[in-house]
């Protein structure tokens, strides 16, 4: 394994709700103005702490989706404690506070030059979407796949965005519950024929939870990809 | 304190044990991890002790099930804010491991199949603290938590129980491994809270 960069030292900022998108029934994009930001790569994550009146704190996790402002997609987990509050409590212009960026592995830099490999479970296309979104403004030729498992069409984040074609972007969405009428592809869990017959000598980046980083990393090995080059990251 | 988020409350899940600052308990046993699970037979593995002044250790499988074992039962902390109680575990102390190896090093950089590393001050491994583990709950360990042998060292946040282990480099200096490199703790006590650089 290659080393990644160094961050400097962390410290928690205030961030405060500037604007908000709805990406599905249940999922929002949250963009924050955070003065002092030192700026991040695609692919880095931050740590959201929610501190309550009497002093009672929380931190989680929440990957940057964009690469050029502090924009978070959290999705709402319905017995949790913070994507609840982050999706339907938080107002505009209230504060939290975050530290970041965090993370200097599972990255992706204009300047690799590579074809690029996305492998996204639900929320995590959050930070494969950041990748998208960085490749977009750097004008990078590198051809990228983007392969989207959700349950259903409407659990599809950034689905506007992702629906505009845009050369050298190739979207494959892999529905594993419902899939649109007359989709070619039955209902059913990432298998190889979705990682699509590109050359395995790409960079992988997979994201999701545990069981489906897992499974695809698996499909990835067995078509003969480099395990020096797939890099995952887990939501837990 | 920090500033107030308008409308937090908090679940504030009460627990009878006090867990390390910003964690919370799970149930499950989620996994981390940076690349893909390899996969290493059991006749291929082994492990080997190198020291700072060039001996060399090696234990086979067969010859690492052979040396007493112990169980404990113990709490893991991970970095990523989970904590999971009275996991229980069997191996070998390190204690029994590095009784015969001779060494002045004050550190040890533990190595992975698959490339990951990560750094410990040696006394951190001695004195009943750090076990080599190839059995988690009563079953041989899973490969993707390690299998067929990880590196348990339960008062470290748990990206220094590294998985796959595959050899300890025992150095009179530091030198920090993957996480450590990419802006996380050096040492990573979790009562201390000891997530990232500067902490
Ligand atoms: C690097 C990283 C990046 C991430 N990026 C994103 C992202 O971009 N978007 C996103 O939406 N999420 C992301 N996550 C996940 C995120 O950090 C949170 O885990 C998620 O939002 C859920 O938090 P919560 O507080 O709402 O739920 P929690 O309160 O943590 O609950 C989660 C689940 O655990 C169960 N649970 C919690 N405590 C207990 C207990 N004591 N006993 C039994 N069950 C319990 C709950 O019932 C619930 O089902 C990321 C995670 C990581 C590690």
């Amino acid at each position: 394994m290659a080393r990644a960069a160094v961050p400097g030292r962390l410290t928690w900022r205030v961030a405060r709700l500037a604007e908000t998108r709805r990406e599905t029934d249940t999922a929002r994009t949250l963009v924050f103005d955070v003065p002092g930001w030192p700026g991040h790569l695609a692919g880095q994550h931050v740590d959201v702490r929610l501190t309550a009146a009497d002093g009672y704190t929380a931190q989680r996790s929440y990957s940057l989706s964009a690469p050029d402002r502090v924009e978070l997609t959290v999705q709402r987990i319905a017995d949790g404690e913070v994507s609840p509050y982050l999706t339907d409590v938080l107002g505009i212009g209230d504060p939290v506070e975050l530290r970041g960026p965090v993370g200097g592995w599972f990255v992706w830099r204009p300047d690799a030059g590579r074809d690029v490999l996305l492998i996204a479970g639900g929320s995590g296309v959050a930070p494969l979407m950041a990748m998208v979104r960085a490749r977009r403004l750097a004008g990078s030729g590198a051809r990228f796949r983007l392969v989207y498992s959700t349950r259903t069409p409407g659990d599809v984040f950034y689905a506007d965005e992702l629906r505009r074609p845009e050369p050298g972007l190739d979207v494959a969405h892999v529905y594993t519950r419902v899939a649109p009428e007359g989709w070619p592809r039955p209902p059913g869990r990432l298998t190889a024929a979705d990682l699509g017959d590109g050359p395995p000598d790409r960079d992988c980046f997979v994201c999701g939870p545990t069981g489906f980083v897992e499974s695809a990393a698996d499909l990835l090995l067995a078509r003969g990809h480099d395990p020096r080059r797939i890099r995952t990251e887990r939501f837990g | 304190m920090g500033i107030v988020s308008p409308g937090f409350h908090g679940r504030r899940r009460e627990s009878a044990v006090q867990l390390p600052p910003g964690q919370y308990l799970t149930e499950d046993f989620p996994v981390l991890s940076a690349g893909p699970t390899p996969r290493i037979p059991e006749e291929e593995w082994e492990l080997t002790v190198a020291t700072e002044t060039g001996g060399q250790y090696r234990w086979t499988w067969r010859e690492l099930l052979d040396l007493p074992f112990e169980t404990p039962r113990v709490d893991i902390h991970c970095v990523t804010k989970w904590s999971k109680l009275g996991t229980d575990w069997q191996g070998v102390s390190l204690d029994v491991l590095l009784e015969d190896v001779e060494t002045a090093a004050d550190f040890a950089l533990v190595s992975s199949y698959g490339g990951y590393t990560t750094n410990l001050p040696l006394e951190d491994l001695l004195d009943g603290q750090a076990w080599i583990v190839y059995r988690y709950d009563g079953e041989e360990l899973a490969p993707e938590h390690g299998g067929p042998v990880r590196l348990l060292v339960p008062h470290l946040y748990f990206w220094k129980s590294a998985k796959w282990l595959r050899g300890i480099d025992l150095l009179t200096e530091n030198e920090p491994g993957f996480w450590e490199t990419a802006g996380y703790h050096d040492y990573g006590d979790p009562w201390r809270e000891q997530r990232y650089q500067g902490d």
